[in-house]
């Protein structure tokens, strides 16, 4: 279902990047692990069609990618792809609830699984909360859900784990792998913690800079 | 969730500096919303008073002062003239109608002003209550006199003389109120009228009760028992020619003074404008830096926004998206500071009527709804547009990923 294959990319002479090529089915799961600096966000990125390779193709379903751009590259994103961030990055001004009906909103989504998700990441109480107000265990929980928001066919997460403790790190990686064998999406985790590998068979090491 | 309510919720997520660009806007706009409302009532208002009346004809002075104390009665006269000297005029072939008025005494502050029946007919006045006045000393209160005196028909008061209210009662013949005019919107609202029979005897020494029980006279000019004066004449003309020759005569051969209303308004509101448009650049000025803060504060929250909008790209929104939220923003913001701008508007206007209940804003109404109101809206919504469109310029170029590996 995901497809990567021959991407070259480079932000300048000095950093450029050949990224292995991947192939995931849907409801299979992937750890990208390496080191800091060795392109791992870079990677990420560029599966989401926040940044363009040099060349090679990304393809989603029946969908190159790196071949859409603008308003439709958004639109696919929003629909298609749910990505996690390292920070939860939740919009202070908004309710939690309201993070995932602005997800909905973009898309043309009605997000009748919400709810449901707030209820499963165990924040279900917290909905009409700001994002302030939240710890740090909570608003990555808020950021999953938000990701998961529009059933995305690929999840994308960039270091996940990295400021959480043990036990919340751990929640976190099996609530993303719950939900992502639920709706049948591949999973990707990018991470340089080797707490994640206890959790994921199947992985590939970034060789850094080539 | 949707565009407006998205922009709405970062709005309120800094009450402080959104409250304060809206008033700072609504500031300039309610200044704006009152000029509009007076200059539109004021210029209506003395049009209306001011119709039928092509000359008037009083002592020499200021012409501007004969018309404000004779058509609107505000001013103080300009003095009285002999009444064989106006009459004479009654008898030139360019004059289609006179009618005279006698000023001198109020009551209460409101004039006592005396004239005849024609004066009624040039307004189109209709009686309320009651019937109008046939022997001396009967009066006809303005509807708005009737109602702020609380005085009813079948009353009598005592007058005073002069024109303002703190001058000296007369302690001789009482008025007596024979009817109430309908409300009527212009400036007979806040007269009392009465013949220019009851503001000579008023005067008189003795008291000679046959001239008492005499009827006055309801046309013209009444018949002198001595000599007599009349403070001053509403003129209408018989015919075009009147306009350029009648002027002249009177200015350069009698020792009274002619002045067109029409000209002498025009000549105030020109007096006037130079004072709008000060108050109006004031109001501009206050609405350019409002326009400013609000380009500042969208251009400041950007930077910590930037991560926010990044954010919103990767749940599907485009660069267009988040162009229109930036700008939502902006005309949000002014549309709300144009209604509280408007509101302040109408409630200021409505405290100053209320605190000048005599004054010449006395029949200005606060709850007049103007065109022009609705020009403001899309003024101020102009304003938020173009304040808007280099932060939300800059919120449609922001480059995501960038952004997202940042912080
Ligand atoms: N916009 C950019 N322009 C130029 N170089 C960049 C840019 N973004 C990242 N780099 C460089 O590319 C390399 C890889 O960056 P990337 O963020 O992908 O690393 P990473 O593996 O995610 O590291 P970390 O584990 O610290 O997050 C780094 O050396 C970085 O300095
Ligand atoms: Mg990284």
């Amino acid at each position: 279902m995901l497809s990567v294959k021959n991407i070259k990319f480079q932000y300048d002479a000095q950093n450029s990047f050949q990224i292995p090529d991947i192939n995931l089915k849907a409801g299979e799961q992937l750890l990208i692990l390496g080191k800091s600096g060795s392109g791992k966000t870079t990677i990420l990125n560029i599966l989401g069609g926040l940044l363009k390779p040099d060349s090679g193709e990304v393809k989603l379903g029946d969908t190159l990618v790196n071949q859409l751009s603008g308003a439709k590259l958004d639109k696919f994103r929003g629909k298609h792809i749910g990505i996690v961030f390292q920070k939860p990055h939740i919009l202070a001004p908004l309710t939690v609830e309201d993070n995932l009906r602005l997800a909905n909103y973009f898309v043309g989504a009605k997000g009748e699984r919400n709810l449901e998700l707030l209820k499963e990441l165990g924040i279900y109480n917290k909905r009409k909360s700001k994002v302030t107000t939240l710890s740090e265990g909570e608003a990555q929980r808020v950021s999953i859900a938000r990701a998961l928001a529009n059933h995305p066919q690929l999840i994308l997460a960039d270091e996940p784990t990295a400021s959480l403790d043990d036990e919340n790190a751990a929640i976190v990686i099996k609530l993303l792998q719950e939900q992502a064998q639920k709706f049948n999406a591949a999973l990707i985790i990018v991470t340089h913690d080797q707490r994640v590998k206890d959790h994921i068979s199947n992985h590939i090491i970034m060789g850094g800079k080539s | 969730m949707n565009m407006l309510k998205l922009s709405w919720k970062y709005l309120v997520a800094k009450p402080l500096n959104t409250g304060l660009n809206i008033l700072l806007l609504a500031l300039g706009l309610a200044i704006i919303t009152v000029l509009i409302l007076i200059q539109d009532q004021f210029e209506n208002k003395m049009t209306k008073d001011a119709e039928g009346i092509d000359l008037v004809v009083g002592a020499k002075g200021s012409p501007l002062q004969l018309i404000l104390s004779s058509v609107y009665h505000i001013d103080y006269p300009t003095g009285n003239i002999d009444m064989e000297e106006a009459q004479s005029l009654s008898r030139n072939r360019l004059v289609k109608n006179i009618i005279p008025l006698g000023m001198g005494d109020n009551y209460q502050g409101y004039r006592i002003v005396g004239t005849n029946h024609d004066y009624l007919e040039l307004y189109k006045a209709e009686i309320e209550m009651g019937e109008v006045w046939r022997k001396p000393f009967d009066v006809v209160l303005g509807a708005v006199v009737a109602e702020k005196l609380n005085l009813k028909v079948g009353d009598s008061f005592i007058g005073s003389h002069g024109i303002g209210s703190s001058s000296h009662e007369h302690d001789e013949h009482p008025y007596k109120i024979t009817g109430i005019l309908a409300k009527s919107s212009n400036v007979l609202d806040n007269l009392i009228l009465t013949s220019i029979e009851s503001v000579w005897y008023s005067h008189d020494e003795g008291h000679d009760h046959d001239k008492f029980e005499a009827d006055v006279t309801t046309s013209g000019f009444p018949p002198a028992d001595e000599d007599r004066e009349v403070t001053s004449l509403l003129l209408q003309y018989r015919n075009p020619m009147a306009a350029v020759q009648l002027p002249r005569f009177i200015n350069s051969r009698t020792s009274m003074q002619a002045a067109s209303p029409s000209f002498e308004i025009s000549r105030l509101f020109e007096l006037l404008g130079v004072g709008v448009k000060l108050i109006q650049g004031l109001a501009f000025a206050i609405i350019v830096i409002a326009g400013l803060g609000i380009f500042i504060a969208l251009f400041n929250s950007l930077k910590e926004r930037k991560y926010d909008l990044a954010v919103m790209r990767t749940l599907g929104a485009s660069s267009l998206q988040l162009f229109i939220h930036i700008v939502l923003e902006g005309i949000i913001l002014t549309f709300i500071g144009a209604l509280l701008g408007i509101a302040i508007g109408h409630l200021f206007l409505a405290v100053l009527v209320m605190q000048n209940e005599q004054g010449a804003i006395s029949g200005l109404s606060a709850a007049v709804f103007l065109r022009e109101e609705l020009y403001i809206i899309g003024y101020a919504i102009a304003v938020g547009f173009i304040a808007s469109l280099i932060p939300a310029w800059t919120a449609y170029q922001t480059d995501i990923a960038k952004q997202l590996t940042k912080s």
